[in-house]
């Protein structure tokens, strides 16, 4: 099993979760996150006073599948979140021990 | 009396009051969201303290029987006099409608200080400081310009609508308040973000209708003289609200809506001494200078450093002596028999008068406020805690919050 990290712009969200649905993917968390990478902020001007905002909103959506399909749901999130412009954001493929359904106990896989 | 007159006045009188409210709109979107209520609070409470003031003895002062030029004397203390006949001042109007037309500008000038103390006074001191300063400094002021044998007004000083007794005299309060206090904690460091523009812009957009009020009700009759003031006024905001605009984008790239409120409130300011002496196109000058050269000044509080936290200086102080100077310019006796030619016009000396009275002005709201800045601060404290400035001025001191989380 793997976790997904992906970090995206926020108005792609709709388009990364269709696309994700097309492929039987149903759970995920979303956080609303703030950062920036080569992108860099954007700058405001209040009364001549410049403002370097470094920090730009992003979603970071999270969700686990199995290894079988990582590279599958990975092409999805990139094909789904690219604007081909600095910013699109990255995705973050990590091992995952063990999944607990805390419902039924099941375990592993089947508890995805 | 005239009733034409008489409700024009009335109405102007409510539109100038109306102007108190949108400043603390205007303020108010500029300011951090913790410190949004404590800033509509200085200007909303205005209303009520100077209103008192005004019948108790500020009228008497500004407008009563001359002492040396510099001062009324008492004899009007509770308006005693001051009654439904036209009065000295104005031959058509009653002269208790006269008296509350002056008791709006009255209230707006300590209102327009608060800019600059603004996110870091104790409401005690504010409230203190506000009586202080309404009684030794605009009250003389204004008894200087339009109070009968003020010497400012029998040297021929012109100021239609107030531009040296309410803007250059509250923006050298608001220097000397911004000099005296300190600047806010993390004044160049952490970005002090204005939290509502929105809000900002309907205030300025309240101060503009007020404006007409202001500045066309000051003809005192509903004339010729009125139009030409209500006609310039809208002239010389619009062409000041472009160059502001123009010259940001110029500069820093960008043409922004607080851009556009500010330089229509510069213009506004700027015209006010202008209003009723001077022609269309003379406004237009006065405008298009007021917006670029406002918008430069609000770079002199990082230059020197001082924190004039809502650019008290840079839109009033520098817009207000524009306005005198630029009278003395171009005020023509084409348009108003009863003012007098400016430099433009063939009379240089004019010019030299404006001058003159700006300066005296000057020098004297930025004294005695400082006189006043001291001993307030000897009597309560000027300054929030450290601990009441990070929590906020709505929380610390009124105990109240603008928005809910």
């Amino acid at each position: 099993m793997k976790k997904i990290e992906a970090i995206i712009k926020p108005f792609k969200l709709d388009d990364v979760k269709e696309g994700l649905n097309e492929i039987g993917i149903t759970g995920m968390t979303i956080y609303e996150v703030k950062g920036h990478g080569r992108q860099k902020g954007h700058k405001e001007i209040y009364r001549g006073a410049e403002y370097v905002v470094d920090f730009i909103p992003k979603i970071k959506i999270e969700l686990i599948v199995g290894a079988d399909i990582v590279e599958q749901v990975v092409e999805k999130i990139r094909n789904s979140a690219n604007t081909g412009k600095i910013g699109d954001g990255k995705i973050f493929v990590l091992p995952v021990e063990d999944v607990i359904r805390v419902r039924t106990g099941e375990h592993g896989k089947d508890a995805i | 009396m005239n009733s034409g007159d008489t409700s024009f006045m009335l109405l102007a009188t409510a539109l100038v009051m109306f102007m108190t409210p949108g400043l603390a709109l205007f303020y108010g979107g500029l300011v951090r969201q913790k410190n949004v209520l404590a800033t509509i609070m200085h200007s909303i409470f205005c209303l009520g303290i100077i209103s008192i003031i005004w019948v108790l003895y500020g009228y008497s002062l500004a407008f009563g029987p001359d002492i040396g030029g510099i001062v009324g004397n008492l004899d009007l203390i509770g308006l005693k006099g001051v009654g439904l006949d036209p009065g000295p001042y104005a031959d058509t109007i009653p002269g208790l409608l006269f008296c509350a037309f002056q008791l709006m500008f009255a209230i707006i000038t300590p209102a327009l200080i608060s800019g600059a103390y603004a996110e870091r006074m104790k409401f005690s001191a504010f409230l203190l400081f506000t009586v202080l300063w309404s009684t030794f400094v605009y009250m003389p002021v204004c008894h200087w310009v339009w109070g009968q044998g003020g010497w400012l007004g029998r040297l021929g000083a012109l100021d239609f609508a107030g531009g040296t007794v309410i803007h250059i005299n509250s923006a050298c309060a608001a220097f000397a308040a911004a000099v005296f206090m300190g600047k806010r904690k993390g004044w160049g460091q952490e970005a002090l973000h204005p939290h509502n523009l929105p809000m900002t812009i309907l205030g300025s957009g309240i101060l503009w209708i007020g404006w007409f009020g202001f500045n066309a009700g000051s003809a005192l009759t509903a004339g010729k003289i009125a139009t030409l003031a209500f006609f310039t006024t809208q002239i010389a905001a619009g062409c000041a609200l472009m160059s502001w605009v123009a010259a940001e984008w110029i500069i820093q790239g960008k043409p922004t809506t607080l851009g556009a409120a500010s330089g229509a409130v510069a213009g506004l300011v700027a015209v006010t001494p202008a209003a009723g002496f001077v022609g269309p196109v003379s406004a237009i000058i006065i405008g298009l200078i007021a917006g670029a050269l406002c918008y430069c000044a609000i770079f002199l509080k990082t230059r020197f450093g001082y924190d004039d936290a809502l650019d008290v200086v840079a839109v009033h102080g520098v817009g207000g002596l524009w306005g005198a100077l630029a009278t003395g310019l171009f005020a023509s006796l084409y348009w108003n028999p009863d003012g007098a030619d400016g430099l433009f016009f063939g009379n240089p000396n004019q010019f030299l008068i404006q001058a003159a009275g700006a300066g005296a002005s000057i020098a004297y709201s930025l004294v005695v406020s400082l006189i006043i800045l001291k001993i307030v601060d000897t009597a309560v404290g000027l300054r929030v805690s450290e601990e009441d400035e990070i929590m906020g001025l709505d929380l610390s001191q009124h105990s109240e919050i603008g928005y809910t989380q």
